[in-house]
């Protein structure tokens, strides 16, 4: 990392194109949050298709649906990051995740035996 | 109070009007802030399929039982998921603010909440197994 001169030193006014790694760790975080809610939304398909398959089908694509839409917000913050400023408060972003996770819990309700 | 909990409210329905307050933060500590978000929302996902996981592994308890279980785990991740959103942005406030960061109980709780649920399960699985 120090030969490719990528790591600025520290201290208040360094500038550089990722001080302490700051946008890579949230991508990260991200990252690690899409793979959570993708085992999630993988338990909820197959509790899904415990019944009759007409409505584990119905189900599951609601499921589906609210996994897309998750991945598509974490997409799109994912975007912000790497773009220079970086938008530090994302309030919009970040609730609409919340959203989602609420959507696949609520699915989870409906969902049990 | 009503009026902090009206101006709460609007904050999670316009979190734009975040902006106007204090002075934006070293965009370092938004980005933590958020990955701090992440994190919980992380913590609501895994209950959420702890409960789910519940409902369809232990299938040998009987069905109150489990989907009373089921259900604790799923609320749980629900409370996690919107408690993300509104501690991230008391956080965002106090920054802009000036403040000290919100202090709060509900990690104890959980953590407390969560060491009850366990000690709950592994009795269940052993009077079931008991019973059978």
């Amino acid at each position: 990392m120090t030969a490719g001169g990528l790591v600025t030193p520290p201290g208040p006014g360094s500038g550089g194109p990722d001080r302490g790694a700051q946008r890579e760790r949230t991508r990260l975080a991200w990252r690690r949050t899409t793979l959570t809610f993708t085992v999630a939304a993988g338990l909820a398909v197959r509790s899904a298709f415990e019944g009759s398959v007409a409505i584990g089908a119905v189900a599951a694509g609601a499921v589906v649906l609210v996994w897309i839409a998750f991945l598509v917000v974490a997409h799109r913050r994912v975007r912000e990051l790497t773009e220079l400023p970086v938008v530090g408060a994302a309030g919009g972003r970040l609730r609409s995740a919340a959203l989602w996770t609420l959507a696949l819990t609520a699915l989870g309700v409906v969902l049990l035996r | 109070m009503i009026n902090r909990l009206t101006a709460t409210l609007r904050l999670w329905f316009a979190p734009q009007r975040l902006r106007e307050e204090g002075r934006t933060p070293d965009y370092r500590f938004s980005l933590a802030n958020e990955r701090t978000f992440l994190a919980w929302i992380r913590t609501a996902l895994a209950l959420v399929a702890g409960g789910m996981a519940v409902d369809q592994f232990l299938t040998g308890m009987r069905w109150g039982v489990r989907t009373a279980i089921a259900v604790a785990l799923l609320a749980g991740g629900a409370v996690c998921a919107v408690r993300a959103v509104h501690h991230w942005m008391r956080c965002e406030r106090a920054m802009r603010r000036g403040e000290d960061l919100p202090v709060s109980r509900f990690p104890a709780l959980l953590g407390v909440a969560t060491a009850m649920a366990a000690l709950l399960v592994v009795a269940a699985v052993l009077l079931g197994q008991a019973g059978a």
